[in-house]
């Protein structure tokens, strides 16, 4: 029977005495998709890079487990302007056999010749597939992903979220996922958290998104229309 | 000696100078070279070994790079500037006349056993911890935050590797003087990067262009009686022209 996997109580984080994430308190289970909900600037960066151990903090962070790998968003990661470096070296980082990595290209749907090829020198698709595959190939239990689709068209986007679906049905991962795009909260989340630097609503995306929390998320002028279709 | 020396001191730092690349700190060597001179300038005066008196002098400096960054956010090139500057200034109002010339490019004569067996170890003691952090510090350059979610101690590794450059910085001057020991780990890694295509080959090649530079020089030096520490950059410096031709 899945436990809790992570629980978070009255966190708080603040950045040269500004409040960023004010008395936060969740749980999440195992297996579940929380995503995470916010407009710019209300802590949901904040809070992963918090979560892994990366920022000062006040409050309890409880994690049931140590194998959890994190993506920062792929505008930050660096793709010029490096050392030499190739594919295959950089997932020698981390450790695992050459027949897991050639194993993880494919369930990503990347060709194990791409290993070969210079770091960065991969298309944006390509190179968050290649991200995507880093941090699955030594089998976490929990993935944080900030933003894994930015900088990519929507159908690449559709691919992406379709890819970490696949694997965490067929993982029984647990992923936390940063995201501006609402229609990924249907689709995919078992549970939501709303943030503005606070908890502004925590549940089932049927029970908790309604035309209410997102003005109060993200202000006035938010028109809401649900799409009903087969 | 001295060709123990060049093997061992100049693959070294050619070695580490690959990693200075990534780090976006090629820059920055040639004023921690010039950072040495007052320590050296103390070592001619009073006769003792210029790497012991550059060493200090190099970690103060970058103590004082460090602590201005964290107060004023200023660009570390900028701080860099300030610090080396100054230093230079300072060493030039008590240094003799007679002394600036191997103060600038180095004394080759002052190489006797004891300072050879001190930088082979010590060389070999950088190359050993800076193969150690070499991975790591290449993730970090990717991505700090990927290199921190893999419990990586980006900051420990960052002291580990100033202080790597500083041992460099300080053994050099021996032979090339406060002037030149930027040369002996930019060029090399700039030649390397001309000719490689993963990072095994860019940190190896590296290694091998910075012995085969100090070779090189100490080679002409026999011929030609001239100074070896512009010997020697001017050996990179051509092998580096060398490697535009064959770029990958």
């Amino acid at each position: 029977m899945a436990g809790a996997i992570l629980t978070v109580k009255n966190l708080n984080v603040a950045f040269d005495g500004e409040e960023v994430i004010k008395d936060l308190t969740f749980e999440v289970q195992e297996r579940e998709t929380l995503i995470i909900l916010g407009p710019n600037g209300a802590g949901k960066t904040t809070l992963l890079r918090t979560l892994i151990g990366l920022n000062p903090y006040s409050g309890e962070i409880f994690w049931n487990t140590r194998r959890i790998n994190y993506l920062p968003p792929q505008e930050l990661v660096q793709r010029k302007g490096l050392l030499p470096l190739s594919v295959g070296e950089f997932f020698g980082f981390k450790k695992v056999s050459s027949e897991k990595v050639s194993n993880i290209f494919l369930d990503v749907g990347l060709d194990p010749s791409l290993l070969r090829r210079r770091f960065g020198a991969v298309s944006t698709g390509q190179f968050q597939r290649m991200l995507i595959a880093w941090a699955l190939v030594d089998q976490p239990k929990v993935l944080l992903f900030d933003e894994p689709t930015s900088g990519i068209d929507i159908g690449g986007q559709e691919t992406i979220y379709s890819l970490l679906h696949r694997f965490w049905r067929d993982w029984d991962l647990t992923i936390l996922l940063v995201t501006h795009d609402l229609n990924v909260v249907w689709e995919h989340a078992s549970n939501v958290l709303c943030l503005n630097k606070k908890s502004v609503c925590y549940g089932e995306p049927r029970e908790v998104i309604t035309p209410k929390t997102l003005e109060e998320i993200y202000g006035t002028g938010i028109k809401f229309y649900e799409h009903k279709h087969k | 000696m001295a060709v123990i020396i060049a093997l061992f001191l100049g693959g070294a730092a050619g070695y580490l100078g690959t990693l200075m690349l990534s780090q976006r700190m090629a820059l920055v060597a040639g004023p921690l070279g010039h950072l040495t001179l007052p320590g050296i300038a103390l070592a001619l005066i009073f006769h003792f070994d210029v790497s012991l008196g550059a060493f200090p002098f190099v970690i103060l400096g970058v103590f004082f790079i460090w602590l201005f960054e964290m107060n004023t956010k200023l660009p570390m090139e900028a701080l860099t500037a300030v610090v080396f500057a100054t230093g230079v200034a300072i060493t030039f109002l008590f240094l003799p006349e007679e002394k600036t010339v191997p103060a600038l490019i180095g004394d080759i004569s002052q190489i006797n056993f004891p300072a050879t067996l001190g930088s082979v170890i010590l060389s070999g003691g950088v190359f050993l911890v800076t193969k150690r952090i070499y991975p790591e510090m290449a993730l970090a350059g990717i991505s700090e935050d990927l290199a921190k979610a893999q419990r990586i101690n980006v900051k420990r590794n960052h002291f580990l590797y100033l202080l790597c450059i500083a041992l460099i910085v300080a053994l050099g001057v021996r032979i090339v003087g406060g002037l030149l020991t930027a040369a002996l780990m930019a060029i090399p890694a700039c030649t390397a990067r001309n000719l490689s295509v993963n990072l095994v080959q860019y940190s190896y090649r590296g290694f091998f262009f910075g012995s085969l530079s100090c070779i090189l020089g100490m080679v002409v030096f026999q011929f030609t009686n001239l100074p070896i520490g512009p010997l020697i950059v001017i050996a990179s410096a051509i092998l580096f022209l060398i490697s535009l031709f064959f770029r990958r």
